[in-house]
């Protein structure tokens, strides 16, 4: 047992680090830190040394719990694609895949910026890190307004959440379907037509697709307007597995969506809202950032606040680049 | 291992180790503590918070037994029992046990544990404790509002459907879940980044090892009931459809997301009240602790395995046959490291020199009212008995006893080990042993009747009830006032002992960890140079001698 | 015969509970079903092992605390021993631990599998759990609030529920399962002795959750089916006022409406024929056999104003004489 003599044990002042002992330590490093007098080391850590590995393990356990907060999302998103994978089909020719593309571009050129910003920080280049934080906090913005854009789309269209939800277009009257399918398209509107026709003119049953090549499950008896002698792959299968048509559909023989539907554009916004919603607080963390950069306070004894935000940065970055396949990119 | 008698060459010296300048006087006025970033005054304000909430808690649990003395109507009708016992549930687990031992006891004691100068973050230290006070307010803006009555479960598609106020108790969930996970984040990057020199993991104290333990559990599961409580709110507010299934949802999605939370929020519970006890019992019995490692390191078992166990709740609830299996088998594999640490807290004290106090009552007490508790968690475990007793009052005792006579029992001795240590005062040590006997008598005089109740058939969350099981509510209602009782009388000495003149030694209890070198109460910034360590935190008994003058103990 | 579950609103006891039968030992209730026997086994040989545990753990350590007890903090004595680890013990005491509880996790496991495997033929009963009622269709359609079942007989439950989640529990048969809204779960069991034993709701479901019981009648030899046929010939022959007044009560309409003027969940039965109401659409009208009929299979399209949309729909559950009947019991209430 060694006695630890009282010298050490008086009225130093605050940061001041212990003599290095003889035996084993701890793991943080004592460093050289002698004497040194650092502006931005907190009372309670020796070296800068400790106080950045401490705030770079804190950061990244931050980081692991958002991925975790994140995770029952993309748990419930897994269990309902699989238990309906037809509504996910139907959903995803309402998003626009463009904009969706941009907004990825935007936000990988804002961690480019982002991680640049941390060399600029450790080399004390302060005129580059203001530039870069501006570039980043400009491509957060321009996210933000995309996703204004995007929103503000889908609420025009009747694509709300949950029991708000009702479509005021068609599946295949949609641009990006007609784009792909275009004779399941045509085929759609042939069937609705007849369908109103049938209904106009009394009959009690709607009109079903003949029996015909095809895998499609409905009954046969011939329409009434106009005979389709045969129907094709491509004009019964995109709509069988959007839904619009057989079994998973609200109306199986006339053209309709899937049921449940709306299941889908509830998680769209959910993770999407919360995506975006830590965007917007990113943008206010790089705005602090900012005015403190321009003061100069970060160099290379201080430079944590700027890895960390970008670290954090990265993982919203992240996040979104399994959203976008995930909900844009359906086949 | 630094000698316990440099305490006299600190500030304000007095032979006892006593000063007079200490955190508690060193800066006056409400703003000096509502915005403080002293890691122990941040602890203080959590205590003085949770205990408040546990009475609050306490009250209703009192109104709920006390409707139960007779079936049917007895003092309120069954609306508002609903939600009596929903609010003690969710502020008992919520506001109390949960931030209990660590926030509390954690945030005054391990940063002194570890010879440091605060913890890693204070500022997010801080935070934690308002993020508490928002989600307290949130979830007792319910009570005004329109009381939650779901249970504290919140289970779909009840908590999505109720006209009761969930949603403001849910967010004050969600709230609180932030403060948890903060005070876990700033735990696991202290203790790793900020031991003295010579304290590798394995010479550090055990309650270090449970609050570690405890903070990875709170840093990963706790994100999850976030995430859970936040699409229950969104699907209340917008009928989103993924619980209820009017509109397409799932309502056993529900339940699997809650209990990957809840079931290691039950080891948050728990694993840090193991390491109050893992303190207490080697110092009250003058003798190293057996099986250190094992200690140690079964905390990371239980912690790791906890994970892994959440579907033992949902043996009924239409859950593969295949899933319950492989849920029942490893949650009997925690039964392992659990048996573990009783066993060696009882080689402990083998051959030691055991001293009655206070402290080592609530211990013993512990030993007694947990193991009846972790016994009865394997009968839960056992798939075709939890058949029979799912949502029975067996499950209800079954709990009641590991969390009230586990973690609560703990917590109230470490409250009563480092009360002198943290406040500077000694309390009526008499009327301790008494309240700790009532506390005692009455857990077991409340809980047990309840297992019987369970056998035999009686459901839980029941207002009404057979008339065949009056006798055995009666006696739990007994029970209850008992241990109201006990609770009362220990608030009582311990507020009187606040208003004495601070007459505590620096070491009253004989312990060899870090915390006992400083003054009672430690001064604001603990210590100026972080101690070396040679040796473990348990060695050295026999180098302390007592001093009767200062009724503390000193270095030979 | 079957008994009457009367609506309990803040805590009356009803006319008749259900009682359970007495009981040959403390723990559990009467052993009535072959599921109960795996059950009750595992329970009391781990109530044995835990009060041997308990004993050797606790005895140990009281005797430690007499046997070492200190003297006084000043005598300031040491510990006689120092040891502070040894990995025989360790292993020890992990290990046959270890061994119990594998023995314990395979005996519950078959029990389980048991308890969930009904066997093949076993007479099929539908439950389905709505607040705060639990209803049995039997087959050929007849509908009744309390369990009839033969004895010696397997019978499987299938259950389901139309609001929020409930849970099928009968005691002395130890089985239970969650009534699920949106799917089908089932139980089965085989009564083994004749009796009257009580059925309980086992997950909160709100306001009357504890007053969510029945009861199952096990018959004797021969008994289901006759009184299967007693039900079916009383239906057909009943005056459409009695069916209707049997209904009520079956079907659970007494749960939220009284006849004797009281205001509950929904509006009273007395006086309503013939009575002009407005609507929470803001239209009004006069209750007629239509907006009778409407509101027993469609009940959220025209709701009295000053009620909530809380009534599940009967469409399909009732037949059209059952209908008739209700109707012409709720004109008789004037």
């Amino acid at each position: 047992m060694s006695e630890h003599t009282s010298e050490t044990r008086d009225d130093a002042p605050a940061g001041k680090s212990s003599p290095p002992p003889a035996h084993g330590h701890a793991e943080h490093d004592h460093g050289h830190g002698h004497g040194h007098h650092y502006p931005n080391l907190a009372h309670h850590f020796d070296t800068p040394q400790q106080q950045f590995d401490a705030g770079k393990l804190g950061i990244w356990l931050f980081l692991l719990t958002e991925v975790l907060f994140f995770s029952g999302l993309f748990c419930a998103y897994t269990i309902y694609r699989a238990m309906r994978p037809e509504v996910f089909v139907y959903a995803h020719y309402f998003l626009d895949t463009k904009l969706g593309a941009l907004n990825t571009c935007v936000l990988l050129i804002s961690s480019l910026t982002a991680a640049w910003a941390v060399r600029n920080a450790q080399l004390a280049e302060t005129r580059k890190l203001v530039v870069n934080i501006v570039i980043t906090i400009v491509c957060a913005c321009t996210f933000m307004v995309v996703k204004y854009v995007e929103y503000s789309h889908k609420f025009h269209d009747g694509l709300l959440p949950g029991a708000r939800f009702h479509p005021t277009e068609q599946v295949w009257e949609l641009e990006s379907f007609k784009h792909k399918h275009p004779e399941a398209s045509e085929y759609a509107e042939h069937l609705t037509e007849a369908a109103k026709a049938k209904a106009a003119a009394g009959a009690a049953k709607p009109a079903e697709p003949a029996a015909a090549a095809g895998e499609h499950k409905a009954g046969d008896a011939a329409p009434a307007h106009p005979p389709i002698e045969r129907v094709t792959k491509e004009q019964v299968e995109p709509l069988l597995k959007a839904g619009v048509l057989g079994e998973k559909a609200e109306n199986p023989t006339v053209p309709s969506k899937p049921r449940n539907a709306h299941v889908f554009f509830s998680i769209y916004f959910f993770m999407t809202g919360l995506h975006g919603f830590h965007v917007v607080a990113g943008i206010i963390v790089w705005v602090w950032l900012l005015l403190r950069a321009k003061k100069g306070v970060f160099d290379g004894n201080y430079f944590g606040p700027i890895d960390y935000a970008a670290l954090y940065w990265h993982l919203v970055d992240l996040i979104w680049i399994y959203l976008f396949p995930l909900l844009y990119l359906i086949h | 291992m630094a000698s316990p008698s440099t305490t006299a060459d600190v500030v304000a010296p007095s032979p006892a180790g006593r000063a007079d300048e200490n955190y508690l006087t060193h800066e006056k006025g409400f703003l000096s503590w509502i915005l403080t970033l002293d890691h122990k005054r941040i602890g203080v304000m959590y205590l003085c918070s949770v205990l408040i909430a546990f009475a609050v808690g306490g009250l209703f649990a009192l109104m709920v037994r006390t409707e139960l003395w007779s079936p049917g109507h007895t003092i309120v009708d069954a609306d508002t029992y609903n939600q009596l016992f929903t609010l003690h549930g969710a502020i008992m687990v919520f506001l109390v046990i949960i931030p209990g031992i660590p926030a509390a006891l954690g945030n005054i004691i391990m940063p002194l544990q570890l010879g440091a100068k605060d913890v890693a973050f204070p500022r997010l230290n801080l935070a934690s404790y308002h993020l508490w006070l928002v989600g307290a307010a949130l979830m007792l803006s319910s009570l005004v509002i329109n009381a939650v009555d779901t249970g504290w479960t919140f289970y779909a598609p009840y908590s999505t459907s109720t006209a009761t106020a969930v949603t403001p108790a849910a967010f004050g969930a969600f709230i609180l879940g932030f403060s948890s996970i903060f005070t876990g984040l700033n735990f696991i990057v202290t203790i790793h980044k900020m031991r003295p020199p010579g304290m590798t993991f394995f010479r550090m104290p055990l309650y270090v090892w449970a609050l570690y333990a405890t903070a990875l559990i709170q840093v990963l599961a706790t994100p999850v009931i976030g995430i859970t409580l936040l699409m229950m709110i969104v699907e209340r507010a917008f009928g989103i459809g993924i619980f209820d299934p009017a509109l397409g949802g799932d309502p056993v999605l529900f339940q699997h997301f809650f209990w990957f939370y809840s079931h290691p929020a039950v080891y948050i519970m728990i694993v840090p009240a193991f390491g109050v006890i893992s303190e207490i019992i080697p110092v009250f019995s003058r003798k190293r602790m057996f099986g250190y490692k094992f200690i140690a390191i079964s905390s990371l078992a239980i912690a790791f395995l906890g994970f892994l166990v959440w579907g033992h709740h949902m043996f009924v609830s239409g859950q593969s046959v295949l899933a319950g299996t492989i849920f029942s088998a490893i949650t009997f594999l925690i039964a392992i490291p659990t048996a573990i640490k009783v066993f060696n807290w009882i080689a402990t004290m083998y051959k030691g020199v055991i001293h009655l106090e206070t402290p080592m009552l609530y211990a013993l007490a512990f030993l007694w009212v947990f193991t009846i508790g972790g016994l009865t968690g394997i009968f839960l475990a056992v798939m075709s008995v939890d058949v029979h007793l799912h949502d029975t009052y067996f499950v209800v005792a079954h709990f009641h006893y590991v969390m009230m006579g586990g973690a609560i029992t703990a917590l109230m001795g470490g409250i009563h080990y480092w009360w002198p240590k943290a406040f500077g005062r000694t309390y009526n040590e008499k009327l301790g042993q008494i309240a700790a006997t009532l506390v005692f008598i009455g857990l077991n005089v409340t809980f047990f009747p309840q297992f019987v109740l369970g056998t035999r058939g009686m459901p839980r969350r029941y207002y009404n009830y057979l008339p065949e099981f009056q006798g055995l509510h009666q006696l739990s209602t007994i029970g209850a006032f008992i241990l109201g009782t006990g609770f009362l009388l220990t608030a009582g000495y311990l507020i009187k002992s606040l208003k004495k003149k601070a007459d505590a030694p620096a070491n009253p209890w004989g312990g060899t960890t870090l915390e006992w070198l400083t003054t009672s109460p430690p001064p604001y910034y603990n210590f100026h140079t972080p101690p070396d360590v040679t040796k473990g935190p348990y060695d050295g008994y026999e180098e302390l001698t007592y001093d009767e003058k200062i009724r503390g103990y000193v270095a030979k | 015969m079957s008994g009457t579950i009367l609506l309990l609103s803040t805590g009356e006891q009803p006319a008749d509970l259900p009682k359970f039968p007495e009981s040959p030992e403390f723990w559990m209730p009467l052993d009535a079903s072959v599921t109960s026997r795996n059950v009750d086994w595992i329970y009391h040989f781990m109530n044995w092992m835990s009060l041997i545990s308990c004993i050797a753990i606790l005895g140990a350590m009281i005797y430690f605390c007499v046997k070492y007890k200190a003297k006084s903090r000043a005598a300031n004595e040491k510990a006689q021993s120092s040891s502070d680890h040894s990995t025989t013990l360790e292993i020890g005491w992990s290990v046959a631990p270890l061994f119990v509880v594998i023995a314990l996790f395979v005996w519950g496991f078959k029990g389980f599998v048991d308890l969930r495997t009904p066997p093949k033929g076993a007479l099929e009963i539908r439950v389905t759990g709505q607040k705060w009622k639990w209803l049995f269709t039997y087959p050929g359609g007849m509908v009744d609030d309390v369990l009839h079942v033969p004895v010696d007989r397997p019978v499987r439950m299938v259950i389901n529920a139309v609001d929020v989640l409930h849970s099928f529990y009968i005691p002395n048969f130890r089985t239970k399962m969650d009534a699920v809204p949106g799917r089908y779960t089932d139980l089965w069991f085989q009564a083994t002795q004749a009796g009257d034993f009580p059925v309980l709701c086992a997950e909160y479901c709100g306001t009357s959750h504890s007053n969510m019981l029945t009861h199952v009648v096990v018959h004797p030899p021969g008994g289901y089916e006759a009184w299967l046929d007693e039900q079916k010939n009383k239906l057909l022959s009943m005056p459409p006022e009695e069916l209707g007044k049997l209904l009520y009560e079956k079907q659970g309409c007494s749960t939220c409406h009284s006849v004797d003027g009281t205001p509950k969940i929904g509006p009273t039965w007395k006086g309503l024929f013939a009575k002009s109401e407005g609507f929470t659409d803001g239209s009004s009208g006069t209750v007629d056999e239509n907006y009778l009929r409407q509101s027993i299979v469609d009940p959220t399209a025209k709701i009295v104003a000053g009620f909530a949309p809380a009534m599940p729909t009967y469409q399909g559950k009732l037949k059209d004489v059952e209908i008739d009947g209700i109707i012409a019991y709720i004109k008789s209430l004037k």
